[in-house]
């Protein structure tokens, strides 16, 4: 068989052992200590005899409790891999000089930035806002779950799958090296023949399907599942803010998706959409994918100003300043979101009325972020302010957020722009503004919900190291990038000519060795708080003195959320109930009825992984396969009819009197 | 318990906190909007189709135009198919809401013809494109051309295996309310397909030959 290269072709496609980068010594040594890794958690798993209870607890749950978890862990150990990424080009940039060519040739060096901006946007901070959002939307709303349970679990394991493809890319074959947005005609088939690309596409492709239903799911839950008096003028802030984002998320994804998918014909039958030639346009993948890219700025920011709004308001002690015109604020951001995406490439060359009409647009957004800014002020002031983590990092985040707001409107105006734009100045501007906002914001969120999803705080003081090293780091790894960005340096060099600026490249690699500390005592103080949990135990399942309803259920929370739907009469309601006398049922109890869980979601996105895959290494045998088993088991699905049982009033007796004595235990 | 004493918390003084009868969200009760919000998405996939046909529909490349390629009258029957599919598509809707299987049986059945006639006029055209040189990638519009079109036709091929699926199970296990919530989405879905149609109709088709 290995004589006929014509079979072999037929059977691997263009998979060939030259595939595999055993002459990369870096690969080789990170793929082993990966797979010893592997094997190990393989082993444990094995030997601790977990894979049923993993089975069936998590991966085939329809929680959304569950799904929220591990949503948060995909997007903690894709950071992992993201940072690793990080620190490589920090390393590089730092090195090459005085004719050094640092230790990374160009091959890798392309695919390690490209690596690190879709990793860490699309399967971490994406991941992480999920996670939240799917955690806490509907213990804020008075749920039991989402409106369509199955489709949560298919979500999560189609962001998984493109996770895994990205992540298969290091080891079989390589990653795209084209930049995080691919921009054609460098991402076409002409300049960019090998299989990274189509990594790139195709995990994108799969894991964009399971953002999209998320957010469909999402949407539909928080419109139609709300908890009796809970208008939308009562709707906890940060539940609003998950429903702009999902609103962003169903109107922008769509618009990645057909992109990409016109980048696939293009690379796959050769049409001619964004070719120099034949009458393609390179351009309109620019705008386009910007049309999507924008709003996903958003959608990545909004539900972060959900979690500082719920932070400052409970630390505070307060209601929130403003609520009405902080619902305003993110609803006009929604729609400004999709009016400015022509700023990211002032320089095309559309004209001064265009760019000035964006470059306005552009600026007008501060001002309803202003208004957010002077509404979280505003709550503080003369509030009985509590330095918990999450008011740490929501203090960091506003003095940090206001920076690189700053700097993003000293880039809106076009003619600075002209100079600015591709160079690191825009680099700091937006690592500035998604660290700054987005990762604190996330940290803030993981620190105030992790005691209700687990039942124990996090350990304060590996908390305060992670806080201060990621904060120093931070303002270490970036300010620099700022001067080197004035004085014209552009992004993505992989050596540099001028000595002199070799300094400011030091000082922004020791930056990110800090944060490398800050993530180190972040995973440590895990570590040390599952250790501790019994001295961290929250007995009450309000251990913030919170104000809105998932504090009102146990921590962690039973899988039916609430024994009793419960009836809201105010904004912050559960500081209402807890105000007005409210006296947590101990009897009456009922059955309660539930979605089951299924194998499904797994099933179909590990077959959406295959034909990835096999589209990826053109092996069509395999793609056609995949994918006619992938509508069979569609549509096999569909005529599975019993999808739901009931909680028995047995057991929700139990677990409410377990409760009662939880809460007996904690008054004593 | 009466319903009226179900509603009242323990505290009967006091305002009431929760309800002590199960609330129950009806299965399936955010279908219809969930659906709905969906095909919006969808929408938007056609959306930048168009745009993107807008913007390349007149980069021949030294290729055929529009006029030389187009038969409208071809396009005339097929638009026809797939009107006419909408409307027993409402027929077979009306027929349910009767709770008459065979006759909501009969309208999908003859929905699902004109769909596939639908296709097959697609496909033959599509052929005879490609068969006298004018392919995707001769030129932007054309590329721009079958990707929207093509893209349509997608759809209604999707529709048409959820169609026969649906009729199975119809068979199977008669017009119960899960069955009937599918038959409404689908009938979304086809309508939805039916008004993308007239875009592409009018868009591509007659102001292609205008132009």
């Amino acid at each position: 068989m290995f004589d006929n290269p014509e079979l072999i072709k037929l059977v691997f496609g263009r998979l060939t052992l030259e595939s595999f980068p055993l002459h990369e010594p870096i690969l080789v040594a990170t793929f082993i200590v990966v797979a010893l890794g592997g094997i190990a958690l393989v082993g444990a798993l094995t030997y601790f005899r977990l894979w049923g209870y993993l089975w069936r607890e998590w991966f085939t749950t329809v929680d959304h409790k569950r799904i929220g978890i591990m949503y948060m862990i995909l997007g903690i150990v894709m950071l992992l891999r993201g940072f690793a990424d990080a620190i490589m080009i920090r390393l590089q940039q730092a090195m090459a000089f005085n004719g050094s060519e640092g230790y990374l040739n160009a091959h890798h060096f392309d695919q390690v930035f490209t690596a690190h901006g879709v990793i860490m946007i699309f399967f971490v901070a994406m991941p992480l806002v999920t996670g939240l959002m799917n955690f806490v939307v509907p213990l804020q709303i008075g749920a039991r779950d989402v409106s369509f349970p199955f489709l949560n679990n298919f979500s999560f394991w189609m962001t998984t799958a493109g996770a895994v493809l990205v992540m298969m890319s290091l080891f079989v074959g390589e990653f795209a090296k084209t930049g995080w947005l691919a921009y054609p005609p460098l991402s076409g088939i002409g300049y960019s023949p090998d299989p990274g690309m189509d990594y790139y596409i195709w995990a994108l492709q799969i894991a964009g399907v399971g953002t999209l239903l998320s957010g469909v799911n999402l949407l539909a839950t928080i419109v139609k599942m709300r908890a009796p008096g809970m208008t939308m003028m009562k709707l906890p802030i940060f539940t609003w803010t998950a429903l702009c984002t999902n609103v962003l998320i169903v109107a922008a994804f769509p618009v990645l998706t057909a992109v990409l998918a016109l980048l696939t014909l293009d690379r796959y039958i050769g049409t001619n959409f964004f070719t120099n030639d034949f009458g393609g346009n390179p351009m309109m993948y620019v705008n386009l994918i910007w049309i999507w890219g924008h709003p996903e700025v958003y959608i990545l920011i909004l539900p972060a100003f959900g979690i500082f709004s719920e932070v400052t308001s409970t630390f505070s002690r307060k209601r929130l300043f403003g609520y009405t015109s902080m619902v305003y604020a993110t609803v006009v951001i929604t729609i400004l979101a999709y009016l400015v995406w022509l700023h990211h490439f002032f320089t095309m060359g559309s004209g001064a009325s265009v760019n000035s009409f964006f470059g306005i647009t552009t600026m007008i957004i501060s001002i309803p972020t202003g208004a957010k800014i002077f509404n979280w002020l505003f709550t503080m002031y003369r509030g009985r302010i509590r330095f918990e983590l999450p008011m740490m990092w929501t203090i960091a985040f506003m003095l940090t957020f206001v920076i690189g707001g700053m700097t993003g409107v000293l880039l809106a105006v076009p003619p600075a722009d002209f100079v600015l734009h591709n160079s690191l100045f825009l680099v700091a501007h937006f690592h500035n503004v998604i660290i700054g906002g987005v990762l604190f914001g996330l940290f803030a969120g993981i620190y105030y919900w992790f005691p209700k999803a687990f039942g124990f705080r996090l350990d304060p003081f590996w908390g305060k190291m992670s806080f201060w090293f990621w904060v120093v780091g931070f303002y270490f790894a970036f300010m620099p990038l700022y001067i080197l960005g004035l004085m014209g340096v552009t992004r993505r060099l992989r050596t540099f000519e001028d000595p002199s600026l070799q300094i400011w490249f030091t000082i922004a690699g020791f930056g990110a060795f800090l944060v490398a500390i800050g993530i180190l005592s972040f995973l440590i103080q895990i570590f040390v708080s599952i250790r501790n949990r019994e001295s961290l135990r929250d007995l009450t399942g309000d251990p913030w003195d919170g104000r809105t309803l998932e504090w009102s259920t146990a921590s962690p929370p039973p899988a039916y959320n609430f024994a009793f739907t419960p009836v809201i009469h105010d904004l912050d309601s559960w500081y209402d109930m807890k105000k007005r006398g409210y006296k947590r049922p101990e009897k009456g109890f009922r059955a309660i009825h539930m979605p089951s869980n299924t194998g499904s979601g797994v099933i179909l996105s590990g077959l959406s992984l295959v034909f990835g895959f096999a589209m990826i290494w053109y092996i069509w045998w395999l793609a056609a396969v995949s994918f006619v088993a992938l509508l069979a088991w569609s549509i096999g699905h569909t005529f599975n009819y019993k999808r739901d049982f009931h909680i028995s009033t047995d057991e929700v007796v139990a677990s409410e009197n377990a409760r009662t004595e939880l809460l007996a235990t904690g008054l004593k | 318990m009466s319903s009226k004493s179900a509603t009242v918390s323990a505290n009967a003084e006091g305002p009431v906190f929760y309800l002590e009868d199960e609330h129950d969200h009806a299965e399936g009760g955010s279908t219809m909007f969930g659906f709905w919000i969906y095909l919006m998405s969808d929408c938007l996939i056609f959306a930048v189709l168009f745009a993107t046909y807008g913007v390349l529909g007149g980069n021949y490349a030294a290729g055929p135009a529009p006029k030389d390629l187009f038969d409208l009258p071809l396009v005339a029957i097929n638009t026809s198919m797939l009107l006419f599919s909408s409307i027993t598509y409402g027929f077979a809707m009306l027929a349910m809401a009767k709770g008459r299987v065979g006759a909501t049986q009969g309208w999908l059945a003859l929905t699902g013809l004109f769909g596939a006639a639908f296709i097959c006029i697609e496909l033959y055209e599509f052929a005879h494109l490609i068969h006298i040189g004018a392919t995707p990638q001769r030129s932007a519009f054309l590329s721009s051309f079958f990707t929207l079109v093509g893209t349509h036709g997608l759809h209604v091929t999707i529709g048409l295996i959820w169609l026969v699926t649906l009729m199975v199970q119809v068979a199977r296990y008669g017009l119960i309310q899960a069955n009937m919530r599918r038959l409404m989405c689908l009938s979304m879905f086809w309508h939805f397909l039916d008004v993308i149609w007239i875009g592409v109709f009018t868009f591509v088709y007659l102001m292609g030959v205008l132009r």
